[in-house]
């Protein structure tokens, strides 16, 4: 991709306020794994069909492979490098570990970041979870303890 | 594999959007879902993005009987407004059965209705398509055309429009709010779009640099009890429609005194289904005139080689659609 013209942009990046350049035509994935060194975001398809982009945006879940880097001034961005410590993990997180909810972890920080908004959202039952986290995809099918793992932070 | 290099403005107000909306080259990003994709496939080629999401038109308001959205109200604030959940359960439900929950916080109502088509054909570089290469052929109509429409399809082009929210809307006979150089103009949901006939390559009858500002639903209100959106789809979730149908009754003394019907999947545009809706007025919600309504729905269907399992599946859909607004219980 060839820059034309660089953009300046005003960032809340996992809490901190950061002033970052951006080529025109770079999306917010790009910018924040090549750029930042955030590579807990990961690329997966970079076509909006698989979730491991997932980052939170003023605490709403967007793809950050189709969100262009220029169009996100302004905004508060949350990545799984701002979400719990080794030592303080999420609650969602230690369910991911209590449930082994995942194999290759690929798509983990997408999945948690996409629960943590689903749990914002309150499911009422397996099936909502289920539906609500439709746009993680997992290549090692982990679906069962990831479900499991929300519902449990959920209360369900 | 990515478009061309562009450059990103984003103007303050509308009056700005419209005057950088029609410089040549430029093209409108509201939530970007569908547009960064295309661009991405080398399927978009724009000098410039003129950023118009941040542009006062993301309203929801319901005043008077009418429902006004704004086109840049994103589609996850549209589906989970209280008003339009109790009021326009359609409009919700076909939201809710659109994409994923990272899309619909991005995606905006306007860019839904002008999502390109997902022929797989059309999104794939190299293979021949006269929507992105005019004079290309139809790779589908000579190809795979499993996905293709049964109506309104032209030798030219077999495409159909993927949008859930657009067959809800056309139900509704939702009406869109236009702005351009030469001011305001208001127009019927399903004139948006146009048949492919010989010129694919344009989707619709958006002159270049006209912004849809909002759209308007009006005396809907008396379909809200009985109304359903029915998504057919390869999986459960996170997947276009094969076929779907937004039905919605009114019912006065056990008879059908309004009866609203479009479907999905099948055609260029969101398809409305006049003669089944007009069969059904006057009568009992019962099985007989829901089989009639259904085989109405499909007269004229043209299936090719591969789709003409959606003929049937579409009558299905229609009446099981009918089952569940007309139950009596
Ligand atoms: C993984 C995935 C799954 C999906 N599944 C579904 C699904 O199941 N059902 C469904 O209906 N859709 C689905 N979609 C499509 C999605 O709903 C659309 O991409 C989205 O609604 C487009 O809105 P946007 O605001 O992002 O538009 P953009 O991508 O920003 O714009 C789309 C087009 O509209 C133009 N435009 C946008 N707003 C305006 C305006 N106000 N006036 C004039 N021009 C304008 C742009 O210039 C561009 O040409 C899916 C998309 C993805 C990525
Ligand atoms: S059906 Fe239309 S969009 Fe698909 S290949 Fe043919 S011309 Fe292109
Ligand atoms: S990398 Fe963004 S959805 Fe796959
Ligand atoms: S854990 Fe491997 S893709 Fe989900």
């Amino acid at each position: 991709m060839s820059d034309d013209g660089r953009i300046a942009l005003s960032l809340t990046l996992n809490g901190r306020a950061l002033d970052v350049e951006t080529p025109a035509c770079a999306t917010l994935l790009d910018l924040l794994r090549d750029r930042l060194g955030l590579t807990g975001v990961k690329k997966g398809c970079d076509m909006g069909a698989c979730g491991a982009c997932t980052v939170l945006m003023g605490g709403r879940r967007i793809k950050s492979c189709l969100a262009l880097a220029a169009a996100c001034d302004g905004g508060a961005i949350t990545t799984i490098e701002g979400i719990g410590t080794l030592d303080d993990l999420h609650p969602l997180q230690a369910a991911f570990i209590r449930h082994d909810a995942l194999q290759c972890g690929y798509c983990t920080p997408g999945q948690i970041l996409s629960g943590i908004a689903l749990l914002a959202e309150t499911p009422k039952d397996l099936a909502a979870i289920r539906e609500g986290m439709s746009g993680n995809l997992c290549r090692c099918g982990a679906y069962p303890n990831i479900v499991a793992a929300i519902a449990e932070v959920a209360g369900l | 594999m990515s478009g061309p290099a562009f450059s990103y403005a984003r103007p303050a107000d509308v009056a700005g959007a419209l005057a950088q909306g029609a410089r040549p080259g430029a093209a409108f990003l509201a939530g970007g879902t569908d547009l960064i994709q295309l661009w991405k496939a080398g399927l978009a080629a724009h000098a410039e993005l003129v950023d118009i999401s941040r542009l006062p038109l993301a309203g929801i308001d319901l005043a008077d009987g009418e429902l006004a959205i704004g086109a840049l109200a994103r589609l996850s604030d549209v589906a989970l407004h209280p008003r339009v959940m109790a009021e326009h359960p359609l409009i919700a439900q076909a939201i809710a059965a659109t994409a994923s929950g990272q899309v619909r916080n991005m995606a905006t109502v306007g860019g839904n209705l002008l999502q390109r088509t997902r022929c797989a054909y059309f999104r794939t570089q190299g293979m021949a398509c006269n929507k992105r290469e005019p004079g290309s052929g139809c790779g589908a109509a000579a190809g795979e055309t499993r996905q293709a429409a049964l109506f309104g399809a032209s030798a030219a082009c077999v495409a159909t429009h993927a949008s859930d929210l657009a067959v809800a809307l056309t139900a509704l006979r939702a009406e869109l709010t236009i702005l351009g150089p030469d001011g305001e103009r208001r127009i019927a949901l399903p004139d948006l779009y146009r048949l492919p006939g010989q010129t694919p390559q344009i989707d619709t009858t958006l002159a270049p640099g006209e912004l849809i500002a909002a759209v308007q639903v009006r005396r809907a209100a008396g379909l809200a009890a009985r109304s359903t959106y029915l998504k057919v789809r390869d999986r459960a979730s996170f997947e276009f429609a094969v076929v779907s149908v937004a039905a919605a009754l009114r019912l006065e003394d056990g008879a059908v005194v309004e009866a609203r019907l479009a479907a999905g999947g099948v055609a260029p545009l969101p398809w409305r289904l006049a003669g089944a809706e007009a069969a059904l007025i006057g009568r009992a919600p019962d099985a007989r005139a829901f089989a009639e309504a259904a085989g109405l729905a499909v007269e004229g269907a043209q299936p090719l080689a591969d789709n003409g399992f959606k003929v049937e599946l579409l009558r299905r859909a229609v009446i099981r659609a009918l089952e569940t607004v007309g139950a009596t219980a």
